[in-house]
């Protein structure tokens, strides 16, 4: 056939990279989510320079300060500098709360995908599994795991990834229900596509934004945790600073000194929101009909 | 004669389009005599159903802007409060929609939502209400109405559905009643009843009927007036009569040029394409019969014998099996290279779980299927994966049988690399190449499914099974969905690229009209089993089988003087395919009454 050779060869889908970037950058919105999550990663890669003083460093002459321009968010209780603590805690609690959502996601979405396209036994065992995880309280499971492995940065890591997996795999399995019936994936099947390749060119693609979207809630969530366990001791432990531990401390002395609280829970908020933005951005950058 | 009950003038809606409004409507006029119907048609995106609803007022007016008049008996209705509206809304104009399932409550009784309906517009009690309610499913010909008041929607079959719903219209004696596309969604057979029905009780209560519909054929049967949109435009107005023999307006007579008449066929063995209709003139230009395409010298690249495809039902506690549904029984058939095999039946015959079974997307419990020798149903899933390259499948939808998220370059380029036929780049020109054949451009490769139009989409699909270059190629009801001249150019298609590339068709429809042109032979299915299998022209010309004489007699006929004797009484319905675990087929025997022509004895 003379026409095959007519026709160069097409680039056969647009850029993923270039629509990614187009959805950051068109928005507003997202431009200031981006600038934030930027400047909050640089402030935690380099938080031994860029913060002013010791955040473990205590005095006495210091206690309970207001804010002034020595130290700019005041003192804590034990005098320390709240901007420091909240620089350097900036690390523990972007580590966890970003990394413990996106393995449980990673995990949780695989569990929920497999479970939920091939149905039967495997479907069984898994929920029930899951169901079982649901079964306990966060606490007492995080209680479970440290008296287990003890403390530290892994045992912290694996309590919350192993929390957070539950959720990520129903809504995955549930979203998975629904693709496993379109005609598309029928179609696949049809043609002769292999089962794997299936999964990840046509049901992963289909059900991920919701469960996108569901992590970047969660990181708000694992932030929390973070410093639920750390009061528990099995978290950050005093005197390292966390999000979470500075906000517990500062609950005590709230009279004293409210900065540490506004501070910290402020770092939260801004992050979490930023989060949030881009995750619906990128949920809508996914969906086919609102791309152009 | 009193004055028309509805007089619509220069209606126009307006839909909030960003900050604009954009106009879908654009001044349509017509008036409804007692006792009259007329027919509003149109194809896909013609405004017709919008003007339906913009009639009944039930535009979000947030959303939406209607303007002109519409008079009911001479009181403008677009004029009045929403309360008085909602009072005239099922009191003196009542609707029925093509979707009589999902206009149902699910959870309610049928009997119950319609004296539900009663009760809202008249003043009697629930024991009066509930008697008027079964007078009306008496009336509607719902058989031994009383026993079945309590009945959900899911245990109504489609037409009874409908004829519940058309119950619950007539609840409070409308002045007018707007049908949008009633019987659409139905079988042939079905919709005659429900067309007979509509009439006979037009007669009986002396209502005006609007009736929305893109079917040329139910047009000739049912409608006094005509009325032809395109595109929100009012392109032309009539008598039934006056559309039918002396349109003036070009888009009219390529509507109806465009209509597939059943009986042109007569005496053509081979297929022949749908004429090509004149954009400006709207003249018809017959085609050429197709070559014949068929290898008789050659062994049939199909061959299946004796399948048998059953699904259990699991009832009760413990989920025991309590019965089978005998989906397809015992069937088998020949296809030869280059043959167009039509598979006809009405829903829930079997005809697609045949297709699918064919190809094992459903598991069979007896049977062989020989594609080129190999028996399909004997493979393992590597095997079964890699013959799957010589027959491959067309769905009904084409929007839903292409993944959203992906170009349809890349959905036409996936089987073809998914077997290993080539590289990424070959891949490339291999889907320029395939866009072109089917009649799209290769840079439309980069766009998504939902940047088509449904017609557009088909086509990618139908370039996507090209693809392997297969040897069958499986249709299931492939065109249905597809508006009439769309339709047609498909079918053409189909029927270029099979005397191009010799393939042979399965296609499965209900539309007679469609299975006509396009088929070699035709096998009609009924209840699972097939009935009667012979050379199209023959079925066509000498139909043996009860089912099959019902089935073409049904055919509504794009002629208005042809009026069919009405039958209102005949409300046969397809019978259950559910049959107890003990169940044992008979054996049925066939006769022959021609040269390939068997008939079920």
């Amino acid at each position: 056939m003379s026409s095959i050779d007519a026709n160069p060869a097409l680039s056969l889908s647009r850029s993923r990279t270039d629509m990614l970037r187009k959805t950051l950058l068109s928005r507003p919105s997202t431009v200031f989510a981006v600038v934030v999550i930027g400047i909050f990663t640089v402030v935690a890669l380099f938080a031994p320079w860029i913060a002013p003083y010791d955040p473990l460093a205590q005095s006495f002459f210091k206690v309970n300060q207001y804010p002034s321009w020595e130290h700019w968010l005041g003192t804590d209780q034990f005098g320390r500098d709240v901007l420091s603590r909240i620089i350097h805690g900036s690390q523990n609690s972007l580590l966890f709360g970003v990394m413990a959502p996106t393995i449980a996601m990673v995990v949780g979405t695989t569990l929920g995908v497999v479970s939920g396209y091939f149905g039967g036994m495997v479907d069984r065992l898994v929920t029930r599994v899951i169901d079982m995880l649901l079964s306990f309280p966060e606490l007492l499971f995080a209680i479970i795991v440290a008296a287990a492995l003890g403390g530290g940065f892994w045992s912290v890591l694996l309590v919350m990834t192993v929390v957070f997996i539950p959720g990520f795999a129903r809504v995955a399995r549930s979203a998975t229900l629904a693709v496993r019936q379109e005609p598309y994936i029928e179609a696949a099947v049809a043609m002769g596509i292999r089962t794997p390749l299936i999964i990840i060119r046509h049901v992963v693609p289909n059900m991920f934004a919701s469960t996108m979207l569901m992590m970047t809630l969660w990181i708000a969530s694992a932030i929390r945790l973070e410093a639920t366990l750390s009061f528990l001791g099995i978290g950050t432990r005093p005197p390292e600073a966390s999000w979470g531990n500075i906000i517990r401390d500062g609950l005590t002395n709230i009279f004293g000194s409210p900065w540490a609280i506004i501070g910290a829970g402020f770092s939260i908020t801004l992050v979490v929101l930023a989060f949030n933005i881009i995750g619906d951005a990128l949920r809508d950058a996914m969906d086919p009909e609102s791309a152009e | 004669m009193t004055g028309p009950v509805l007089s619509v003038r220069n209606l126009a809606t307006s839909f909030r389009k960003g900050q604009g409004w954009s106009r879908v409507v654009n001044g349509i006029s017509f008036d409804v005599a007692p006792r009259q119907t007329v027919a509003v048609v149109g194809e896909s995106g013609s405004g017709k159903s919008v003007t339906a609803m913009s009639i009944m007022r039930l535009h979000n007016p947030e959303k939406s802007r209607v303007e002109g008049q519409v008079l009911l008996e001479g009181r403008d209705i677009l004029a009045l409060p929403e309360a008085q509206m909602r009072r005239i809304r099922g009191n003196d104009i009542a609707m029925i929609f093509q979707e009589a399932m999902t206009s149902l409550n699910p959870l309610h009784p049928i009997g119950k939502q319609i004296s539900e309906a009663i009760l809202l517009h008249n003043d009697c009690s629930a024991d009066e209400a509930k008697q008027r309610a079964v007078a009306l499913l008496d009336k509607v010909r719902i058989p031994s109405a009383a026993s079945r008041y309590d009945d959900l929607p899911f245990n109504f079959s489609g037409g009874m559905r409908q004829r519940g719903m058309i119950a619950m219209a007539l609840a409070c004696k409308p002045k007018l009643l707007i049908a949008d596309e009633p019987t659409t969604a139905l079988d042939v057979t079905i919709q005659a009843q429900i067309l007979d029905l509509i009439r006979e009780l037009q007669r009986e209560e002396g209502m005006g009927v609007v009736f929305i519909t893109h079917d040329m054929g139910v047009v000739a049967e049912i409608a006094d007036q005509v009325v032809v949109m395109n595109r929100g435009d009012e392109v032309e107005s009539g008598s039934v009569r006056d559309i039918f023999f002396n349109a003036t307006q070009p888009y009219t007579r390529k509507l109806l040029g465009a209509v597939p008449r059943l009986g042109s066929m007569a005496g053509e063995p081979l297929p022949r394409k749908f004429p090509e209709i004149d954009g400006v003139t709207g003249a018809a230009l017959e085609r050429d019969v197709m070559p014949d395409t068929v290898r008789h010298d050659q062994p049939p690249v199909l061959s299946i014998t004796g399948v048998t495809t059953r699904f259990t039902i699991n009832k009760g506690r413990f989920g025991r099996a309590s019965g089978r549904v005998h989906a397809v029984e015992n069937v088998s058939f020949d296809l030869m290279a280059g043959e167009t095999l039509s598979i006809v039946g009405e829903s829930g015959c079997g005809k697609s779980t045949l297709g699918k079974s064919i190809l094992r997307l459903v598991k069979s419990q007896e049977g062989k299927a020989l594609l080129n020798g190999r028996d399909l149903f004997g493979l393992s899933k590597s095997e079964l994966r890699s013959a799957r390259r010589d027959i491959q499948m067309i769905f009904q939808d084409p929007f839903a049988s292409l993944d959203p998220r992906q170009s349809v370059g890349r959905a036409i380029a996936e089987p073809y690399l998914a077997h290993g036929m080539g590289t990424e780049a070959e891949a490339g020109r291999v889907v320029g190449d395939l866009l072109e054949q089917v009649g799209l451009s290769a840079d439309m490769a980069q766009r998504l499914p939902h940047q088509f139009s449904g017609g557009q989409r088909q086509r990618i699909c139908i370039a996507r099974a090209l693809a392997l270059s297969p040897k069958v190629i499986v249709a299931d009801e492939s065109v249905s969905a597809l508006d009439v001249s769309v339709k047609a150019q498909v079918i053409n298609l189909m029927l270029d690229l099979q005397a191009k590339y010799g393939l042979s068709y399965l296609f499965i429809s209900h539309d007679m009209a469609v299975v006509e042109r396009i088929s070699h032979r035709v096998a009609v299915l009924y209840m699972g089993e097939i009935v009667e299998i012979g050379p199209r022209e023959a079925i066509f010309a000498n139909p043996q089988h009860p089912y099959t004489k019902r089935l073409l007699a049904a055919v509504p006929i794009p002629d208005p003087d042809h009026k069919r004797p009405s039958k209102v009484a005949d409300v046969t319905e397809l019978r259950s395919p559910i049959r107890d675990l003990d169940f044992a087929p008979t054996r049925r025997d066939y006769r022959q009454i021609g040269e390939g022509h068997l008939v079920m004895a």
